[in-house]
């Protein structure tokens, strides 16, 4: 008997399901974001940064899609090289350039806070440095898998590399520890945030959304690549088929 | 809506992120209609997989 994940890991119906949710998934995503967006705008300005405090409803989801993203492309990529299943390889191939642009706004977002409060828009500090490293690692996920020809090995050489990769969440969450200018965490800190629910509100609201908008990026990405490898494949068999007619004179 | 002394920076980062955002969605949009136009071609002139050939006696 099939499992729910067996059942799933069907590209067909994968394929089935994914056109479904995903007009579904959008709506969602769009909705929540300008509801989130109204908020952000409607809401106070913070007591010490005043209005800039704004950057934080696009900078803060941005960074935790950035290692949501990671966390995805190390998830999809153990689960290839534990159960060798393809849709586990489209996931992890697929995830990886949704990844790197949320860290690239991210890193470009901080970047714009920080001038007006730091008086420069970039700092060699732990936070910073280790999210441009993850920047790096997901552009060397890319850049790897795309210098491979043979596709399986391609997926297993850097299915390794994510795996391996995943140290960088940890050292991205504990820099701030580490003598940083960056600030501690106000949301996920033990005990209550530290943040004003006013401030707090439509964060949450824009996180939700980024993150709805995420799962519906990389489902769209994810189809898209099922599509690529059946043209693949039709090539192939096209390929296949002239050659077998080129041979049948000769026998 | 008075966005102080920082509206440039502020407004920035919203435009940086919608605009990549939009790309993204619009790349990923062109991309699909072009995987499904290439396998509507093959399989117009009569190419089909293994799997779907199997199924169909092939």
């Amino acid at each position: 008997m099939q499992t729910l994940t067996q059942r799933l890991a069907n590209p067909t119906r994968f394929m089935a399901l994914s056109a479904t949710l995903l007009p579904w998934l959008s709506v969602i995503a769009g909705l929540l974001i300008a509801v989130g967006l109204y908020m952000a705008f409607a809401a106070p300005p913070d007591y010490q940064q005043g209005h800039s405090a704004k950057i934080m409803y696009v900078h803060v989801p941005s960074a935790w899609l950035a290692m949501f993203g990671y966390l995805h492309v190390a998830g999809s990529s153990f689960g290839y090289l534990v159960f060798r299943h393809p849709l586990a390889d489209v996931s992890a191939k697929t995830a990886a350039p949704i990844g790197a642009l949320f860290t690239l706004l991210c890193l470009v977002t901080g970047s714009l806070w920080g001038k007006p409060m730091w008086g420069a828009f970039w700092a060699w500090d732990p936070r910073l440095t280790s999210v441009l490293i993850l920047f790096f690692l997901y552009l060397g996920l890319i850049a790897l898998r795309s210098s491979i020809e043979d596709e399986s090995l391609a997926a297993s050489l850097t299915a390794v590399l994510a795996v391996v990769g995943i140290v960088i969440l940890p050292i991205i969450r504990f820099s701030v520890d580490w003598n940083s200018i960056h600030q501690q965490p106000s949301v996920s800190r033990l005990g209550s945030p530290a943040i004003h629910a006013s401030l707090l509100a439509p964060l949450l609201v824009m996180a939700v959304g980024m993150s709805v908008l995420f799962i519906a990026l990389h489902l769209k990405a994810m189809r898209n690549e099922v599509l690529r490898r059946r043209v693949k494949a039709l090539r192939l068999a096209e390929v296949q088929a002239a050659g077998g007619l080129m041979q049948q004179p000769a026998e | 809506m008075d966005l102080g002394p920082y509206a440039g920076f502020i407004l920035a980062a919203y435009a940086i992120v919608a605009l990549a955002l939009s790309a993204f969605v619009v790349w990923l949009v062109f991309d699909g209609r072009r995987q499904q136009r290439l396998i509507d071609e093959l399989e117009a002139r009569g190419v089909r997989r293994r799997s779907i050939r199997k199924t169909d006696g092939g």
